[in-house]
């Protein structure tokens, strides 16, 4: 075990799953000779060689489209996309050509292909460096989501993700790559695609999240803990294929659900999720759902912490919910 | 081309390092000389004063445009007030030629209520629609097409005005450069495209950026000229520019300017340039500083004098040193003001969401700001 960031995490699973399986290769902009802006591939130019970590010209749909090609053609790449804000370029290639592949071809060809890309807000990066646009993805059958919230998920849900067959957007909380720590084992491990992980168990109040939110429901889970409400943390860790039955379970234990996210409130995952519980759940509800969410507004530079829930918000939602 | 002569390297030039002139040179106004040295001193200290500024935390980021006072000054200074720009993120000299206050300047860099995005953008993304300064955004080469758009507006209209829109190296890569090239070259666009090949894009040279060895080749290929210039000869980059702009003018369609130049400094103040680039490099692009070449002109030509360079150096710093000084005091964009312009008109669903924050702050108080900071 080494203790290491969410970052150095990435940069070891990636580093892990390269040593065993020549067939992986990692592309973007800036990964090669600079490791990468945020270094979650540094130094595996050296290590690899500029065969296996090949530094792009500066167009996004080339990268996807590359990398496409490449995976159809038996090689397993990684593709960063710098910041998951200049993924839209590439938006015709994931929509239209990554993600409909295997079906298009009557299951004769695939894209086995991970795609990177830091996600979120908290960093002061204003529009352009901030967004979680994780929902476009979600509403786009043919992509798996996969979501981290520390560093040991970070290293073997990548792994999973570099061995799995179907192409997986793999979203990196920028927030959390270096301001969380924890214990990763050496070598390569999986933490499995589609499991849900109670971070935190409780019996008053579910709170669902992902990604950058954990910590902050964690936070929010303390505050409200000293007010009298014992809420019970839901990670979500991957939301395609979601794990349902661990949302409804945890949803027909509590009663009562709070949905966090930093995308806008609209058309955001949280929808999909609430949409979920009232199909499968509504008779186990003791009062309304509630999201707290990013606002419909693009995301901002001074007010960001306006903009982000924090676990303050989440707190008030929580009382709500409880009081209900 | 009339006035320009390709050097031996393929680049329009008319002033050595020296600052002599190697090349016979269409007579230029004294008055416009001046103002473009001055504009090209004012820029690098502006860079400077901001650069020091996001040291001193004070701001928290920036993009310096060392290196590249030439390329921004000579290609604001053919335009009209009435043309169009879409500058990018390095292009400060652009708007301080064309008038942008900088004081409004400094309030972007501190985000606060008198920025002309209200706080909005990252620092560095200005947005001085009066000066027809197009709102900038940080994704590579979006305005090149929206350009193109404003440059087909005139050309329908009937109005004798062109648009510029500027770009880097690593922007000619992207879809919008290649859309935008496309289109102009279809419709014949009064447009013109300034790349600003300053030979790096992050930490990728531009010699693996592309096969081209030439950015300025490409265009040859979308049906229009296109002219590699000596980006630090503010001469030779102006008048390119001017005949890049009158061929716009005329009707006789789109050019692409290549500007070869080196970015100086880091790429932002979040960028170490020593991962990737031997500092050997900048060195001997120094030699070939814009400014200096350009006073040494000057000097030459009896236009200039160094104790008018050391007064202006003064009255300039310490007129930037008062306005950041002044913006810094101005207060943060209040929470209302976080739901305006998302439309015209508040929608119902935002002016629910935004009754609804405001209540909540009254609940909690205060809203801590606990952003981490981190490389952009
Ligand atoms: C679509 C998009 N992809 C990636 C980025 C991240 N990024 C910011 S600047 C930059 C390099 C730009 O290089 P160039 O176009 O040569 O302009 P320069 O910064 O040198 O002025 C990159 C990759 C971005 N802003 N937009």
């Amino acid at each position: 075990m080494t203790t290491m960031t969410l970052v150095q995490a990435v940069r070891d699973a990636l580093h892990s799953q390269m040593k065993l399986d020549p067939s992986v290769i990692v592309i973007g902009e800036d990964v090669g000779v600079n490791g990468g802006v945020f270094r979650a591939t540094a130094d595996l130019i050296k290590d690899f060689g500029d065969d296996r970590v090949l530094d792009t010209p500066l167009a996004e749909s080339g990268i996807i489209g590359m990398a496409m090609g490449m995976a159809a053609n038996g090689l397993r790449p990684v593709a960063e996309i710098q910041f998951l804000d200049f993924i839209y370029p590439a938006f015709d290639q994931i929509v239209n050509e990554v993600a409909k592949l295997r079906y298009r071809s009557g299951g004769k060809l695939s894209c086995p292909m991970v795609v990177r890309a830091p996600y979120g807000g908290g960093i002061r990066g204003g529009h352009y460096h901030s967004q979680s646009s994780e929902a476009y993805f979600t509403h786009t059958p043919g992509l798996k989501v996969v979501v981290p919230s520390n560093p040991y998920d970070a290293k073997g849900l990548l792994i999973s993700a570099i061995r799995d067959n179907d192409p997986v957007f793999f979203l990196e909380p920028k927030r959390l790559y270096r301001s969380v720590k924890g214990e990763v084992p050496e070598g390569p491990y999986e933490v499995e695609i589609g499991k849900a992980q109670v971070t935190r168990p409780g019996k008053d109040v579910t709170i669902l999240c992902w990604g950058a939110m954990v910590p902050t429901c964690q936070k929010a889970a303390d505050l409200c803990a000293s007010r009298g409400a014992d809420c019970e943390v839901l990670d979500l860790r991957t939301l395609v294929p979601l794990d349902e039955t661990a949302v409804l379970d945890s949803v027909k234990k509590t009663g009562r659900v709070v949905i966090v996210h930093e995308a806008p409130k609209t058309c955001g995952f949280g929808a999909e999720l609430a949409a979920l519980i009232a199909e499968e759940a509504i008779l186990y509800l003791e009062a309304p759902i509630i999201r707290v969410a990013g606002f419909d507004t693009p995301f901002p530079y001074a007010l960001e912490h306006v903009y982000m829930p924090s676990a303050e918000r989440i707190a008030l939602a929580v009382g709500k919910v409880k009081n209900f | 081309m009339k006035n320009k002569t390709p050097q031996q390297d393929g680049l329009v030039r008319f002033l050595d390092e020296e600052g002599n002139v190697r090349h016979p040179l269409p007579e230029l106004d004294a008055g416009l000389l001046l103002r473009m040295y001055r504009n090209m001193v004012h820029t690098r200290l502006f860079d400077e004063r901001a650069m020091m500024l996001q040291r001193q935390g004070r701001i928290g980021f920036f993009v310096p445009s060392y290196g590249e006072e030439a390329t921004q000054t000579a290609t604001a200074a053919v335009l009209d007030p009435n043309d169009w720009a879409f500058p990018s993120y390095r292009n400060p000299g652009v708007f301080l030629y064309r008038g942008a206050g900088i004081f409004e300047m400094f309030c972007n860099l501190f985000s606060n209520e008198k920025d002309l995005c209200l706080g909005r953008q990252m620092p560095a993304h200005y947005s001085f629609s009066d000066l027809r300064l197009f709102s900038i955004s940080s994704p590579i080469a979006t305005q090149v097409i929206q350009a193109v758009g404003a440059a087909m507006a005139f050309k329908l209209r009937k109005q004798k005005q062109c648009a510029i829109t500027y770009f880097g190296d690593g922007g000619t890569s992207e879809n919008d450069f290649h859309t935008g090239m496309t289109f102009a070259g279809a419709y014949c666009a009064p447009v013109v495209f300034v790349c600003t090949n300053n030979q790096y894009a992050i930490s990728m040279p531009v010699s693996r950026q592309c096969g081209a060895r030439r950015l300025a080749d490409k265009a040859l290929g979308y049906g229009f000229p296109g002219v590699a210039v000596d980006g630090n000869d503010v001469l030779a980059v102006y008048v390119a520019a001017k005949e890049a702009v009158e061929r716009a003018r005329e009707g006789k369609g789109p050019t692409m300017l290549e500007c070869v130049t080196m970015r100086m400094g880091p790429h932002s103040s979040s960028d170490d340039p020593t991962r990737y680039r031997d500092q050997k490099i900048t060195d001997e692009w120094k030699k070939k500083d814009p400014i200096e070449r350009f006073r040494k002109y000057l000097t030459n030509q009896k236009l200039w004098s160094d104790k008018k360079d050391k007064e202006l150096e003064e009255q300039l710093k310490n007129e930037l040193v008062e306005l950041a000084g002044k913006a810094e005091k101005v207060s943060q964009p209040t929470i209302e003001s976080l739901f305006d312009d998302v439309y015209e008109k508040l929608t119902p669903q935002l002016e629910k969401q935004r009754g609804q924050l405001l209540l909540e702050r009254d609940l909690i108080g205060k809203f801590e700001n606990s952003s981490e900071s981190f490389p952009l």
